[in-house]
C-alpha cells in the first residue's frame, strides 16, 4: 500500500467546511454509539465514586457515616442512579459489540434491534436492581 | 481532538427565496439547497426554491435540474448517469447521503427538502465537495489484482463460490456517501481511511486471486486506517446501494486475529 497522497490544491478563498453534526440526522446505532462514549466516561466518575465508598470504609465509622448521609440524599440517589444505569449501558454496549466482533448481527434489522435493545435493556435492568434494592434494604 | 462545530468561514447564513413559479402546472415543493459562492467568498447560505411539481421528474435531481433549468442556473452540483451507477450526485438530502437521481421527492418526509453537500468536507461550489483526499485514499490501498505466480495462459479462474464472495463488495460505486456518514472519518478523516476505502480494500482481501493478502493486511494494521472503525454503522444505514461497510470492516478485523492465532 503507498501513502495518501493529496495533491495541493490553490483555490481562491478558503473552502468551506461543509456541516455534518448540525444536519445529519439521528439514527439509534449512531446515537447508542456516543451513548457508549458518554456512559464510559461517566463510568471513570463513578468509579472515584467507589473509592470514596471504599476509603471511607477502611478510614472508619465518621468517614462511612458521611459517604452513606451524602449518598442517602435525593442528589446522591440520582447520582447513584444514574452510575448504575451509565454501568448496565456500558455493558450491554459492550457485549453489543462483542456479537458485532463476530461479524454477526449487522443487517438492517438486527443492528438497530441490538442498538435498541441496548437502551432498554440498560434502563429494564437500573429499575430491577433499585426495585430489589428498596426491597431488600 | 475533534471539532464538533464549523469553522468561522463555514457557518451558514440566512439565504435568499427564490420567487414561487407563476403558473404552476402542480403542486409546488419547497427545497432549501445549501450555496457557497467560491467568487466572493462569502459565507454558505441556504437557499429556498420551489418546483413545480406538475412539470418536473420524480427524483430529487429532477428538482435539481429543474431548479438550474427554470430559476437559477448558477446552482451547482454534480451528475451524469441519473440511473444510480455512477454515483456523481451522492449529497446529503433530508438528513441523510444518498444518490440525488435515485431518492424520490415523496420519500422525503413532509416540509422542506433540504440539501447540503456530503457532510464535513471543503466545499469546491454549492453542493460539490472535493473528493481529492477519499481518491487518494482509495489509491493508497492498491485496488487491483496483485498475483505472484506466472500469468495463467488465458484468464484468472475463480470457483463460482470464491466469486460469490465478492458480491455485495463489487457493485459499490465509490460515491461516497457511507465515508461522508461516517463520524469517526469525520473526526479523523486525514488517518483513518474510512468505509468506503476499507470496503473495497476487503474486496481485494477477500479475492481468491489476489497473492498479496498478507502486504494488505499488514498496511491496514495501523490504530488508525482501519481500527478509527467504531461500529457507528452510519455507513451501512446510508448507502445507495444497499452494501454493509461495516461488515467488511469487521471481516478484515476478523482476518487480523485470524492469521495472529
Amino acid at each position: 500500500m503507498a501513502d495518501v497522497k493529496v495533491p495541493a490544491q490553490r483555490p481562491a478563498f478558503d473552502r468551506p467546511l461543509s456541516p455534518h453534526l448540525q444536519i445529519y440526522r439521528w439514527s439509534w446505532t449512531m446515537a447508542m454509539s456516543i451513548f457508549h462514549r458518554v456512559t464510559g466516561v461517566a463510568l471513570y466518575l463513578g468509579t472515584a465514586l467507589v473509592v470514596w465508598w471504599l476509603v471511607a470504609l477502611a478510614t472508619g465509622p465518621g468517614a462511612y457515616e458521611t459517604v452513606r448521609w451524602a449518598m442517602g440524599t435525593l442528589l446522591g440517589k440520582l447520582v447513584l442512579f444514574g452510575y448504575s444505569w451509565a454501568l448496565f449501558h456500558h455493558m450491554l454496549g459492550g457485549l453489543r459489540h462483542f456479537v458485532w466482533d463476530f461479524g454477526m448481527a449487522f443487517e438492517r434489522g438486527p443492528r438497530m434491534a441490538l442498538a435498541q435493545g441496548t437502551l432498554a435493556g440498560s434502563l429494564v435492568l437500573t429499575l430491577i436492581t433499585w426495585a430489589i434494592a428498596y426491597a431488600v434494604r | 481532538m475533534a471539532q464538533f462545530s464549523l469553522p468561522q468561514n463555514s457557518k451558514i447564513t440566512a439565504g435568499k427565496t427564490w420567487d414561487k413559479p407563476a403558473a404552476a402546472h402542480g403542486e409546488l415543493a419547497e427545497f432549501k439547497v445549501y450555496r457557497w459562492d467560491p467568487d466572493t467568498g462569502a459565507n454558505p447560505r441556504v437557499d429556498t426554491y420551489y418546483v413545480d411539481r406538475g412539470d418536473c421528474g420524480p427524483m430529487v435531481l429532477d428538482a435539481l435540474i429543474w431548479i438550474k433549468n427554470k430559476v437559477d442556473p448558477t446552482l451547482t452540483f454534480r451528475r451524469s448517469c441519473r440511473e444510480g451507477i455512477c454515483g456523481s450526485c451522492a449529497m446529503n438530502i433530508d438528513g441523510g447521503n444518498t444518490l440525488a437521481c435515485t431518492k424520490g421527492i415523496d420519500e422525503c418526509g413532509s416540509g422542506a427538502v433540504k440539501i447540503y453537500p456530503l457532510p464535513h468536507m471543503p466545499v469546491i461550489k454549492d453542493l460539490v465537495p472535493d473528493l481529492t483526499r477519499f481518491y487518494a485514499q482509495h489509491a493508497s490501498v492498491e485496488p487491483w489484482l496483485k498475483t505472484e505466480t506466472a500469468q495463467p495462459e488465458k484468464e484468472w479462474r475463480q470457483s463460482r463460490e470464491d466469486r460469490e464472495k465478492l458480491d455485495g463488495l463489487y457493485e459499490c460505486i465509490l460515491c461516497a456517501c457511507c465515508s461522508t456518514a461516517c463520524p469517526s472519518y469525520w473526526w479523523n478523516g486525514d488517518k483513518f481511511l474510512g468505509p468506503a476505502v476499507l470496503l473495497q480494500a476487503y474486496r481485494w482481501l477477500i479475492d481468491s486471486r489476489d497473492e498479496a493478502t498478507g502486504e494488505r493486511l499488514d498496511e491496514l494494521e495501523d490504530p488508525f486506517r482501519l481500527y478509527r472503525c467504531h461500529t457507528i454503522m452510519n455507513c451501512a444505514n446510508t448507502c445507495p446501494k444497499g452494501l454493509n461497510p461495516a461488515k467488511a470492516i469487521a471481516e478484515i478485523k476478523k482476518m487480523m486475529v485470524e492469521r495472529r492465532v
